[in-house]
């Protein structure tokens, strides 16, 4: 494997690495000087565009194209909220990047503000995060200090505030809609799309939504120039019109079973084997995985034959797997039970569905009753058609919900089941002998209440 | 004629109207003014979420809406002087994170959400903290603990904390 030197995470390990001083003696600030001396809204947005840089939250939507949905000539507001609600289970790269490299993300957000006219950014940061909270407000404070942020800025007539709003614990603000009515003061229920942020976002006004490790590539590639980021992970299929490609760094999040948890930089595409291998130390007391999570629990499971998938845009998806997600990688050992597994993902999801649309609210709900009636040994085999049922069911791909959430609780449990029925069929008729071929209704048993 | 406020000290009114700028509109203000009230009392009542609204111009039950979306805000009483967020999400649970919790509140003698009667401690189940490269780990008022094995975790959260902020 290549070594690959990490440019993101370039401040980890710097004494001071957050402060401005350390931050403009690394390049920083630089690029946001010269583009702002001399190029237009419209260049940065092109550059963007050209790098092929696909937003870093979980979906993947090319950045600069979502910049581009965004009205022409629009008298203003136009909002950009940065997006550190970082909640995907298994996920902590943007607190890494908030906390270790402030102003790298401060530089992206107000050149992605120049490219998109944005002059109020609001970076919507989740309460679990109080040291991201005290770094990032020291780092806007040096910021403005230094002229790069405010009124007027180094006389260009360009102004941008960056205002840091807390969140209160709820995975659903982490969705670009829900992010937006929890900013407006409302329970963070997401929006019927379209209208699409971009036409009609935060206050009504156009929105961009753009996660915090996408601003740190923006800054990057201003940096570094566009060729510099195509150089690195894996290009578009030429056999697919529709494939962007899987272009630049990515931070992938280790942890679970391995010796070495961390965040990982690497070029996108590499496998989690490899990073399981050469950055996590490997499976922990020399053990082996019984699977892997691509990209946050969302995202469902890999088995250990199929831990040589690329973890590019494209990779998880051609072995079931929802996406690429957060690329946050999480290992479970050969040790683990599967059902445990599940059912700790089904007690996220009930937790976190926002209860806005029904077959998420009571399908996420129902199916850790299941799980919770599998786990104290009274579980059926139907039990494993209806959760199938549920899964296939509840979401936006079958047109049942407004947003991913039940998508992303779905996965894992179709993943599961499928990859491994025979380990829940074992553990049903061993822990329920006289009871698991019944058909019956059956009681539900009572458990905490969902969000 | 506005009924004057038992809750909301002007310092704390004062905090909420030095964000007003930053929005276009009061209703924004939600989420900080709850923040702001929680830091003070640790926790938000009924009483208190009548008086925001009246500082912000909206229907207490706009207010009341919001706060008991989050399930973040306790309001009947307050929670402990140090407030303990033990993860059980996928990270720390397979490694101990569950067995952490259940281990803490029975030292403590609470159930999980519960508050001991000194008011000195309370333990919630937290989803994804963040800190997956530190799992199991706790968040205390702004401490990130982490590795936690439960032994360190019953030492560390006897330990007084700075409040939260």
């Amino acid at each position: 494997m290549q070594p690959f030197k990490p440019v993101l995470l370039e401040a980890v390990g710097v004494p001071d690495g957050h402060t401005i001083t350390s931050y403009k003696s690394r390049g920083g600030y630089a690029p946001l000087e010269a583009t702002l001396a001399g190029r237009q809204p419209a260049d940065v947005i092109e550059m963007v565009k050209a790098s092929g840089l696909r937003g870093r939250g979980g979906a993947g939507f090319p950045t600069g194209l979502k910049w581009t949905f965004l009205p022409k000539d629009h008298p203003g507001p136009i909002y950009l909220c940065i997006n550190a609600d970082e909640s995907e289970p298994g996920t902590f790269n943007n607190r890494i990047l908030m906390e270790d490299d402030p102003h790298q993300v401060i530089e992206g957000i107000i050149l992605s503000s120049f490219a998109t006219r944005a002059s109020t950014a609001y970076l919507y940061l989740r309460y679990e995060y109080p040291k991201s909270w005290h770094r990032l407000q020291a780092a806007i404070d040096e910021a403005y200090a230094a002229g790069y942020l405010g009124k007027n800025i180094r006389g260009t007539g360009f102004a941008l505030d960056i205002y840091l709003h807390r969140g209160a614990a709820a995975y659903i603000c982490g969705e670009e809609t829900g992010l937006i009515e929890s900013l407006e003061g409302k329970r963070a229920w997401p929006r019927i799309k379209p209208p699409f942020p971009a036409i009609e976002g935060l206050f009504r006004k156009p929105t961009v939504v753009n996660n915090i490790e996408t601003m740190a590539c923006v800054a990057q590639i201003a940096r570094r120039g566009v060729d510099w980021f195509k150089s690195i992970g894996v290009p578009a299929d030429p056999n697919n019109p529709r494939d962007p490609g899987s272009y630049g760094p990515k931070l992938y999040c280790l942890s679970g079973h391995v010796e070495k948890p961390g965040c990982y930089e690497a070029p996108l595409g590499i496998t989690a084997r490899e990073l399981i291998e050469h950055h996590g130390g490997g499976v922990w007391k020399g053990r082996r995985a019984k699977a892997v999570i691509p990209g946050g629990i969302s995202m469902g499971l890999m088995t250990e034959s199929e831990l040589d998938t690329p973890l590019d845009f494209a990779g998880p998806g051609k072995v079931g797997c929802l996406g690429l997600g957060t690329a946050a990688v999480v290992v479970i050992d050969d040790q683990t039970s599967i059902v445990d597994f599940l059912h700790n993902s089904a007690r996220f999801f009930a937790h976190e569905s926002c209860g806005q649309c029904t077959p998420c609210r009571e399908g996420t709900s129902w199916s850790l009753r299941i799980l919770e009636r599998i786990k104290a040994g009274q579980g059926r085999l139907k039990d494993l058609d209806i959760l199938l049922e549920l899964g296939q069911t509840m979401g936006m791909m079958p047109g049942s919900t407004i947003c991913g959430l039940a998508d992303g609780a779905a996965w894992p449990m179709k993943n599961a089941i499928k990859k491994f029925r025979g380990e829940f069929e074992d553990t049903i008729k061993r822990t329920n002998p006289t009871g698991w071929m019944v058909t019956d209704p059956v009681p539900a048993l009572q458990i905490v209440g969902a969000h | 004629m506005i009924a004057p406020r038992k809750l909301l000290t002007d310092e704390m009114v004062a905090k909420i109207e030095a964000l007003a700028p930053r929005y276009p509109n009061r209703r924004a203000l939600t989420l900080p003014a709850l923040h702001i009230v929680n830091a003070e009392l640790r926790h938000v009542p009924l009483e208190a979420v009548v008086e925001i609204a009246a500082v912000l111009g909206l229907a207490p039950a706009e207010v009341q809406d919001t706060l008991t979306f989050y399930q973040f805000f306790h309001q009947e009483k307050p929670h402990g002087k140090v407030r303990a967020f033990v993860c059980r999400s996928v990270s720390c649970a397979l490694r101990g994170g569950d067995h952490l919790l259940e281990h803490l509140c029975q030292r403590n003698g609470i159930d999980p959400y519960g508050t001991t009667p000194d008011g000195e401690l309370t333990i919630e189940p937290a989803e994804c903290l963040g800190a997956c490269d530190f799992a199991p780990c706790i968040l205390a008022n702004d401490d990130l603990l982490k590795n936690m094995t439960p032994e360190a975790a019953e030492a560390e959260l006897k330990k007084p904390r700075a409040r939260a902020t």
